[in-house]
C-alpha cells in the first residue's frame, strides 16, 4: 500500500519535471492528462479496503474529465493554430528545470516544518502535492502561449487536489462535484477565451497582451 | 425563502436565454431583480428558515452584504434596461482605436448577469466553506463573458487576465479550505465538518498552525478577488474595459461578497484565539492597498480607471477597519454600504459620460455640466462622496475608523490613513472638476439632453440613498450594522 502511494508521488514529481522541460504544446497537453489518470485513481487507492459506490463514481469523473475531457478541449482550441511549439519562454526550458530542483528542495524543508495532526498514507505526500502547486504557478508566470498557462493551472489545480484526496476527511458529496463543475466550466470558459484570443490577435501569445497599463 | 432568493435569478436567467424577443428579456431582467430585492426586504423582518441542516442560512452578516447586492443589481437592472437598448445593433466602432467590433448577443449577456446575481446571493447565504468556494469560483466564470461584452481586443485582453489571475488565486483559497479542514480535524472534536457554526463552536480545540496558514491563504486568495494590492492587478483592466454597468456591479457587489468570505474566515480565527494576527495581516493589506492606490490615482489619465483604483483604496479601507477593530469594525461596515451605494453611482454616470463623449481619457472630457447637467450634478456629488466629505455617509464611516485609531492610541497609522485620503482626495478632484466644468469640446456631437430616465434615475437613487445614511441612519439598519460588527469581533 505504501509503496503504491510513494510510487504514484514519485511519478507526480517526474511528470512536473518533465512540464517544465518540454517545448511541444502536444506533448505538454498528453502529460497533463496522464497525470490528471493517474490522481483520478489515488481515491480509489487510498480506501482499498472499503471501496464505495461513490468513490468509484468519483474517480470516473475525475479520469474522464482531468484524462479525456480537458486534453481534448485544449487540443481542440490549439489544431486551428499555426505554432504548436512554445518559443522562447521567458524562463529557459534548463533553467526552468534547476530552478524546479530548487522548488523541489524548498517544498521538502517546508514540509518537515508542518506537522500533520491526521496520519498519512505516504509522506511524500505534502512535499509533492506542494511541488505540483508551485510548478504549475511557475508553469504560468514564465511561459507566453495561453495553452500553456491554462495547463500550469491544470497542474496547480492537481496539486491541490493531490493534497486534499490523501490529506482531507471526505468532503460532502456535492462539494466535491461543485469543486470538479467549477473546473471544468472554468477551462471551458478559459478554452473559449483563446480560441477568441486566437482569432483577434493570429496567435496566443499573452505577452502580447499588454495594451492596458497603469 | 432562501430558495426563492437563488431559484428566481437562477430560472430568469435560464428564461432569458429562451426568450428570442430583446424586450421581453429585458423585462424578465427587471422583474427578477425587483422580485430578489422584495424578498430581501422580507428577510429583514421575517427570518428565513435554514436550509440543508444549516448549510443554507441567512445570518445577520450575510443579510447585510445580500441586501447591498440586491440593492445594486436593482439600480443596475433598471440602467441596462436602457442600456442594452441603445447598444444594440450589428457592428460598432470602437472609441479609441476606430476598429470595428460586435457586442456579445444580448440573451448570454442577460443569462450572465442574472446568473451573476445567482452565485452572489449563493456566497451570502452559505455556511459551509466548501460551498462558499464553489460560489465564489462561479462568479468568476459568469462575469467572464460580462467583461467581454464588447468583443473587442482591449476587453479580451482584461478577460484573459481576470480569469487567469482570479481563478489562480480562488485555486489558493481552495487548498485554504483543505488547511481548514486539517485543522478541524483534531481527535477531540466530534464533529469535523466545516460549517461556519460548528467551527466556531469549537474553535479552542482547532489546530492553530494549520489554522493560521489556512487563513494566511484565505487572504491571499480571495483577497485576489477583493482587489487588495498587491493582488489587485486583474482590477483596473476589468473595470476599465466593461460596460459601465458591469463596473457597478463588479466593484459594488462582487468585491464584497469576496470580502465577506474573507471575515467568515476572520470571525473563525476570532474563535480560535487568533484575532490579533488576523488583524495585523488585514491591516498590512489595507495600508498597502491605499498607498498603492493613492500612487496610481494621481496623475491617472483614464477616469473608469480611476474609479477602478479608487475601489482598491476603498477595500484598503475596508481591511484596515477591521485591523484596527473596536469600533473601527461598525466603521468598516457602514463604510462597505456607502462605498458600493457610491461606487455603483459614480460608475453608472462616467457610462454616461462615456456615452456622450465616446472617450475614457480625462483630459478630452470637459464641460459636463453644460451638456448633461442631472449626469454633471451627480458626478460632482459622487466625487463629493467618494472622497469623504460631509454630509455623504462615507465621511461617516471614514471619520468612525479614524476615530477608532485614535482613542487606540494608533496615531502613526491614523496620519498616514489622513495623508492618503488628502493625496487622493486631490488627484481626483483636479480630474472630476476639470471634466465637469468648462466649455464642451467642439468635437463632441450633443443631442438636445443626453440625460434619459434609465440612464440618470438609478445612480439618482443610489447617491441619495448614500447622502441619507450620511445624515440618519435609521435604527434597523443601525442596529443591524451594530449586530454585525459585534459578531466581526468589534463594539
Amino acid at each position: 500500500m505504501n509503496n503504491i502511494a510513494d510510487t504514484i508521488m514519485i511519478f507526480l514529481v517526474l511528470t512536473n519535471f518533465t512540464l517544465l522541460g518540454l517545448s511541444r504544446l502536444g506533448t505538454c497537453i498528453r502529460v497533463v492528462a496522464i497525470q490528471g489518470t493517474v490522481l483520478g485513481l489515488l481515491p480509489l487507492l487510498f480506501n482499498i479496503n472499503n471501496i464505495e459506490l461513490h468513490l468509484i463514481f468519483f474517480s470516473i469523473a475525475i479520469i474522464s474529465l482531468k484524462g479525456f475531457v480537458f486534453p481534448w478541449l485544449l487540443r481542440r482550441t490549439l489544431r486551428d493554430l499555426n505554432t504548436n511549439r512554445e518559443i522562447e519562454p521567458f524562463v529557459g526550458y534548463g533553467t526552468s528545470i534547476a530552478l524546479g530542483i530548487v522548488i523541489l528542495m524548498i517544498c521538502l524543508w517546508l514540509s518537515s516544518r508542518l506537522l500533520l495532526p491526521v496520519a498519512t498514507e505516504s509522506n511524500l505526500i505534502v512535499p509533492v502535492a506542494f511541488f505540483t502547486i508551485m510548478s504549475g504557478l511557475f508553469l504560468i508566470v514564465s511561459r507566453k502561449k495561453a495553452v500553456t498557462q491554462v495547463l500550469g493551472y491544470l497542474v496547480m489545480e492537481n496539486g491541490i487536489y493531490t493534497f486534499g484526496v490523501a490529506l482531507v476527511e471526505k468532503q460532502p458529496v456535492f462539494v466535491e462535484l461543485g469543486i470538479l463543475l467549477d473546473v471544468f466550466v472554468a477551462v471551458f470558459v478559459m478554452g473559449i477565451t483563446m480560441f477568441h484570443i486566437n482569432r483577434e490577435f493570429d496567435h496566443i501569445d499573452t505577452d502580447q497582451l499588454s495594451k492596458l497599463k497603469v | 425563502m432562501i430558495y426563492a432568493l437563488l431559484l428566481i435569478p437562477a430560472i430568469a436567467a435560464v428564461l432569458s436565454l429562451a426568450v428570442r424577443h430583446d424586450l421581453i428579456r429585458r423585462i424578465i431582467l427587471i422583474t427578477a431583480s425587483v422580485c430578489h430585492t422584495a424578498i430581501t426586504i422580507t428577510a429583514w423582518h421575517k427570518e428565513a428558515k435554514p436550509l440543508f441542516n444549516g448549510w443554507l442560512l441567512l445570518d445577520k452578516p450575510g443579510l447585510l452584504f445580500l441586501t447591498i447586492v440586491s440593492v445594486l443589481f436593482l439600480a443596475c437592472s433598471f440602467y441596462a434596461f436602457g442600456y442594452l437598448a441603445s447598444e444594440s445593433g450589428k457592428r460598432k466602432q470602437d472609441f479609441e482605436e476606430g476598429v470595428f467590433f460586435t457586442n456579445t448577443p444580448e440573451a448570454i449577456f442577460c443569462a450572465c448577469l442574472l446568473a451573476f446575481l445567482t452565485t452572489m446571493t449563493l456566497v451570502t447565504v452559505s455556511q459551509h466553506f466548501g460551498l462558499m468556494w464553489v460560489a465564489m469560483e462561479a462568479t468568476t466564470l459568469a462575469t467572464a463573458t460580462l467583461i467581454y461584452f464588447h468583443r473587442h481586443h482591449r476587453s479580451l485582453e482584461a478577460t484573459w487576465k481576470y480569469l487567469l489571475i482570479c481563478s489562480v488565486g480562488i485555486a489558493l483559497a481552495l487548498l485554504g479550505n483543505f488547511f481548514l479542514v486539517i485543522a478541524a480535524s483534531v481527535p477531540e472534536s466530534n464533529d469535523k465538518s466545516i460549517l461556519l457554526g460548528t467551527l466556531i463552536q469549537q474553535g479552542h480545540l482547532l489546530n492553530v498552525p494549520w489554522l493560521k496558514a489556512a487563513f494566511l491563504l484565505f487572504l491571499v486568495g480571495y483577497g485576489t478577488k477583493m482587489g487588495l494590492a498587491p493582488l489587485h492587478t486583474w482590477l483596473p483592466d476589468a473595470h476599465s474595459e466593461s460596460p459601465s454597468v458591469v463596473s457597478a456591479l463588479l466593484s459594488g457587489a462582487l468585491l464584497n461578497c469576496a470580502f465577506l468570505v474573507i471575515l467568515r474566515s476572520y470571525q473563525v480565527c476570532l474563535a480560535a484565539g487568533l484575532g490579533q494576527f488576523c488583524q495585523e495581516l488585514l491591516l498590512l493589506f489595507g495600508l498597502i492597498s491605499i498607498g498603492w492606490a493613492a500612487v496610481f490615482i494621481l496623475g491617472q489619465s483614464d477616469y473608469k480607471r480611476m474609479l477602478a483604483y479608487s475601489s482598491v483604496e476603498h477595500m484598503g479601507i475596508l481591511a484596515i477597519g477591521i485591523g484596527i477593530g473596536a469600533g473601527a469594525t461598525y466603521g468598516a461596515m457602514l463604510h462597505a454600504v456607502n462605498h458600493s451605494l457610491t461606487k455603483a453611482m459614480l460608475f453608472l454616470a462616467a457610462g454616461n459620460i462615456l456615452a456622450v463623449y465616446k472617450t475614457k481619457t480625462t483630459k478630452d472630457v470637459s464641460g459636463v455640466l453644460a451638456v448633461m447637467p442631472i449626469t454633471g450634478i451627480l458626478w460632482i456629488g459622487g466625487f463629493l462622496a467618494i472622497t469623504g466629505m460631509p454630509p455623504f455617509g462615507i465621511f461617516l464611516s471614514e471619520f468612525t475608523i479614524v476615530k477608532s485609531m485614535i482613542e487606540q492610541g494608533k496615531i502613526g497609522i491614523a496620519i498616514a490613513f489622513l495623508v492618503v485620503l488628502a493625496l487622493i482626495f486631490i488627484g481626483m478632484a483636479i480630474a472630476f472638476l476639470n471634466m465637469a466644468h468648462g466649455k464642451k469640446n467642439d468635437n463632441v456631437e450633443v443631442k438636445s439632453n443626453p440625460d434619459t430616465i434609465t440612464s440618470v434615475l438609478p445612480p439618482l437613487a443610489l447617491g441619495i440613498l448614500t447622502l441619507v445614511l450620511g445624515l440618519y441612519i435609521p435604527p434597523v439598519v443601525n442596529n443591524l450594522l451594530h449586530d454585525v460588527a459585534v459578531i466581526m469581533g468589534g463594539n
